[in-house]
């Protein structure tokens, strides 16, 4: 269904100026549809989200798998299974009444719906995955090599960064990839948060458009079977494709984890 | 200074799992705040009045229980049926992996794109229009890969001793899976689908042009028609109303029911596993 709209588009729109383009703009009397902007603003507030997230979760993996007694943990995991719970609409709503004007004062901006406002809503939402499958990861190095590693001497923080952490790094891998793939493909938060302007990104402080929001704004308006209700179906596509490829790379990561674990 | 280093590296990563409890409490902490005083009775019995200014938001309520119980309809049955077969009856073989591999990914695709599947599909290819029963489709294909994957993992749990033991008692294959294994996989499979539910019972995008709809003067619940969802609404309330500062309050209340709604889902979902948990 996705592909027969996409080539229904593409007999229409030449596939260059849809790769090259650096206009979305389906409305105006020439219609462009060039994915650049749309694409670079995903890029943009993804990049952002794992640059808050990753840090973050990998020090809570680490802090849950190696220094929390019994106790803490059992407060700690449910804590991040609620935060994982809780609707990505309403984590948009946060972005619009708390986080927005906050980013406002700051940067003495007359809104603050942009690119960071998404980001940091996109890193909250992908932390819940990354720090469990990151924990999973920590906690399936071998004993073993923490006890050799004390064996020489090290101290506990040499052990967690030295050894443990690059012993689990395939599986941190896989699960920063299962992060982007969600943050890539969340709609609602980006689309309430980031101010959807639809020009091509100018940066953190600026409003972006991504192609989830794209889709989510316009399908609503357009006309069935028009040549911009197939481009709609083209990104759909292309995000699909971008989905896939991050969670296969995730996968081969998880794969080739299970493997050197066995060995 | 050497004294003070353990510290300070415990300290770093406890900061940053303090960020992350904190991220939870700041969330829950506004909108339940803000969010109990419009918390009356009459906001959840009552429809919107006044050009959704006032009055409750029932409709809203009931289309999100109608909705995540068609989910559950469609995606339950089939997806714990599948996961059977691909656990109990399907040979480990490169058509068995593919498929695998397929509903893995099929998890991790956006949800917006289940939306324009849906609309193409349901509304669009089977003449559905835009419904409750196209956008409980939608969400049921989208729940489909997650229970699928829980189940899974909960048949994979029961020991193999189990079924051995069964098959030697003379139970056939089909008698050892629905008399044996399935009794004690249920807790477990039960706790997949209750917790696949709530993230359905949260989704906004792949509902927004299956059947979705700001204002249904009167919810009728019939299958053919447009319906009122909780997390649509609270989008609507936050983003689309002309009257964005008044209706605050209204978006407040909205957001707390959603967030109990998906947070009782949850609690029974763990409830259901601490009790299994108990009884191994």
């Amino acid at each position: 269904m996705l592909l027969w709209n996409t080539v229904a588009f593409f007999l229409k729109v030449k596939p260059i100026d849809f790769i090259t383009g650096t206009q979305w703009n389906p409305s105006a009397s020439k219609a462009r549809y060039g994915i650049l902007p749309l694409l670079v603003s995903t890029s943009l507030v993804t990049f952002g989200a794992m640059a808050i997230a990753i840090p973050l979760s990998i020090g809570t993996a680490a802090f849950l798998s190696e220094y929390a007694g019994k106790k803490l943990k059992n407060i700690l995991k449910p804590v991040i299974e609620m935060l994982a719970a809780v609707p990505s609409v309403a984590i948009g709503f946060l972005g619009i009444v708390v986080l927005g004007p906050g980013i406002a004062h700051l940067t003495r901006q007359s809104n603050g719906l942009n690119a960071l406002n998404g980001a940091i809503l996109l890193a909250v939402m992908a932390l819940p995955t990354i720090i469990t499958v990151a924990e999973d990861a920590i906690n399936g190095v071998p004993k073993s090599y923490n006890e050799a590693s004390y064996g020489v001497g090290a101290s506990k923080w040499q052990t967690l960064t030295k050894v443990t952490i690059p012993a689990a790094a395939p599986g941190i891998l896989a699960a920063v990839m299962l992060g982007v793939g969600r943050a890539i493909g969340e709609t609602m938060t980006v689309l309430m948060a980031t101010g959807n302007a639809s020009s091509f990104p100018k940066g953190f402080f600026h409003s972006v458009r991504t192609i989830t929001a794209t889709i989510a704004i316009e399908m609503g308006e357009v006309p069935y079977q028009t040549t911009h209700y197939y481009a709609l179906f083209a990104i759909a596509a292309v995000l699909f494709l971008i989905t896939l490829i991050v969670n296969l790379i995730g996968e081969h990561f998880v794969n080739k984890y299970k493997k050197y674990q066995e060995a | 200074m050497k004294k003070f280093t353990p510290i300070l590296e415990w300290g770093s990563l406890l900061f940053t799992t303090g960020i992350v409890c904190f991220f939870l409490v700041v969330i829950l902490w506004d909108i339940i705040s803000k969010g109990a005083p419009s918390l009356t009775w009459e906001f959840v019995s009552a429809l919107p009045t006044a050009g959704m200014t006032k009055g409750g938001i029932l409709p809203a309520i009931i289309g999100t229980v109608l909705l995540t119980l068609i989910t559950a309809i469609v995606a339950a049955p089939f997806g714990i049926s599948c996961a059977i077969y691909l656990n109990e009856y399907a040979s480990d073989n490169w058509l068995t992996r593919i498929i695998r591999a397929s509903i893995r990914n099929l998890a991790g695709v956006p949800s917006i794109i289940y939306g324009l599947f849906g609309l193409a599909l349901f509304v669009q290819g089977l003449q559905m229009g835009t419904s409750l029963l196209a956008a409980g489709l939608t969400l049921g294909l989208l729940s489909l890969p997650y229970i699928i994957i829980t189940t899974e993992e909960a048949l994979r749990r029961i020991p193999a001793s189990t079924r051995e033991a069964a098959l030697g008692v003379g139970a056939t294959e089909l008698e050892s899976i629905r008399d044996v294994v399935l009794p004690s996989a249920i807790p477990g499979i039960l706790t997949g689908v209750v917790l696949t539910l709530s993230r359905a019972a949260g989704e906004t995008a792949p509902i927004l042009f299956t059947g979705v709809a700001f204002y249904i003067n009167n919810p009728s619940g019939y299958l053919n028609q447009e319906f009122m969802a909780l997390p649509y609404h609270l989008y609507m309330l936050s983003t689309q109303h002309q009257a964005i500062e008044q209706v605050r309050p209204l978006a407040y209340g909205t957001s707390l029911v959603l967030i109990i709604v998906v947070f009782l889902l949850n609690l029974s979902a763990f409830y259901i596993r601490y009790k299994h948990n108990k009884n191994d």
